[in-house]
């Protein structure tokens, strides 16, 4: 399970956007399975099919979540024409089993944040809990 | 010399569970070489095949990406701190 805020979505969900045609992509910092901040990064890919989150970002993200008694958690980045789930590229190059990978589409009109465990190239949806009242995003099943 | 390398969670197991090491060399290519001969498992994770800088890691030297500094020829001080970080990417395709 992965527990977040709705504006922690929202964040996810906005940074997409903004990077369109791109796909759009950043950390998340937080607890094991709780996120406390999403950091938006530039996709240094400048690709509409691929991201690389800014090494720049990486660094500055992963030394200030140390600092505050945090973690890098986990990833986010957009897929703008195809669904919520993980490519063969993605897990390919997921590089920490123990991350959270979400993934957000805007393949269609209403945006879709999806969460998945990814070790040892093998893909398992997690429940991606909204906190403050929002509901439970279960995982669909496939 | 001796620099502080900082090991992620990820590269841990290869690198004997440390999270920071004490390196000698005056490059990173120095600093590479010899920790593939400390921890041989680690070097597909740190060189490519042909020995240039794996595509998906990031090292830094203090707050600079060495792809900026020379790469593998990026020169490395007593007491700076060297980072690892595997890239984070992927995509649709």
């Amino acid at each position: 399970m992965l527990r977040l805020r709705g504006a922690h979505r929202e964040a996810m969900v906005a940074t997409a956007i903004r990077a369109l045609p791109n796909e759009g992509c950043g950390l998340l910092v937080g607890r094991a399975d709780e996120v406390v901040e999403v950091v938006a990064s530039p996709n240094v890919a400048d690709s509409a099919r691929v991201y690389e989150v800014d090494p720049r970002v990486l660094l500055r993200t992963f030394r200030d979540a140390e600092a505050r008694g945090l973690e890098v958690i986990g990833v986010f980045h957009s897929h703008t024409h195809s669904a919520a789930y993980p490519s063969p590229t993605d897990v390919a190059q997921a590089p920490d089993p123990s991350w959270h990978y979400v993934l957000v589409s805007l393949a269609d009109e209403t945006s879709d944040v999806r969460s998945y465990r990814i070790v040892e190239g093998a893909i398992s949806e997690e429940e991606l809990a909204l906190e403050g009242g929002e509901g439970h995003d279960r995982p669909r099943h496939r | 010399m001796a620099a502080v390398l900082r090991v992620p969670t990820v590269l841990r197991p290869a690198m004997g569970n440390n999270s920071v090491l004490e390196v000698e060399g005056s490059t990173i290519g120095e600093v590479l070489t010899r920790l593939t001969e400390a921890y041989p498992t680690a070097r597909a994770q740190l060189l490519g095949e042909d020995g240039s800088l794996h595509r998906f890691l990031n090292v830094y030297v203090n707050d600079d990406d060495v792809r900026y500094l020379g790469g593998l020829d990026a020169p490395v001080s007593d007491r700076d701190e060297i980072t690892l970080l595997p890239a984070v990417a992927g995509g649709s395709h």
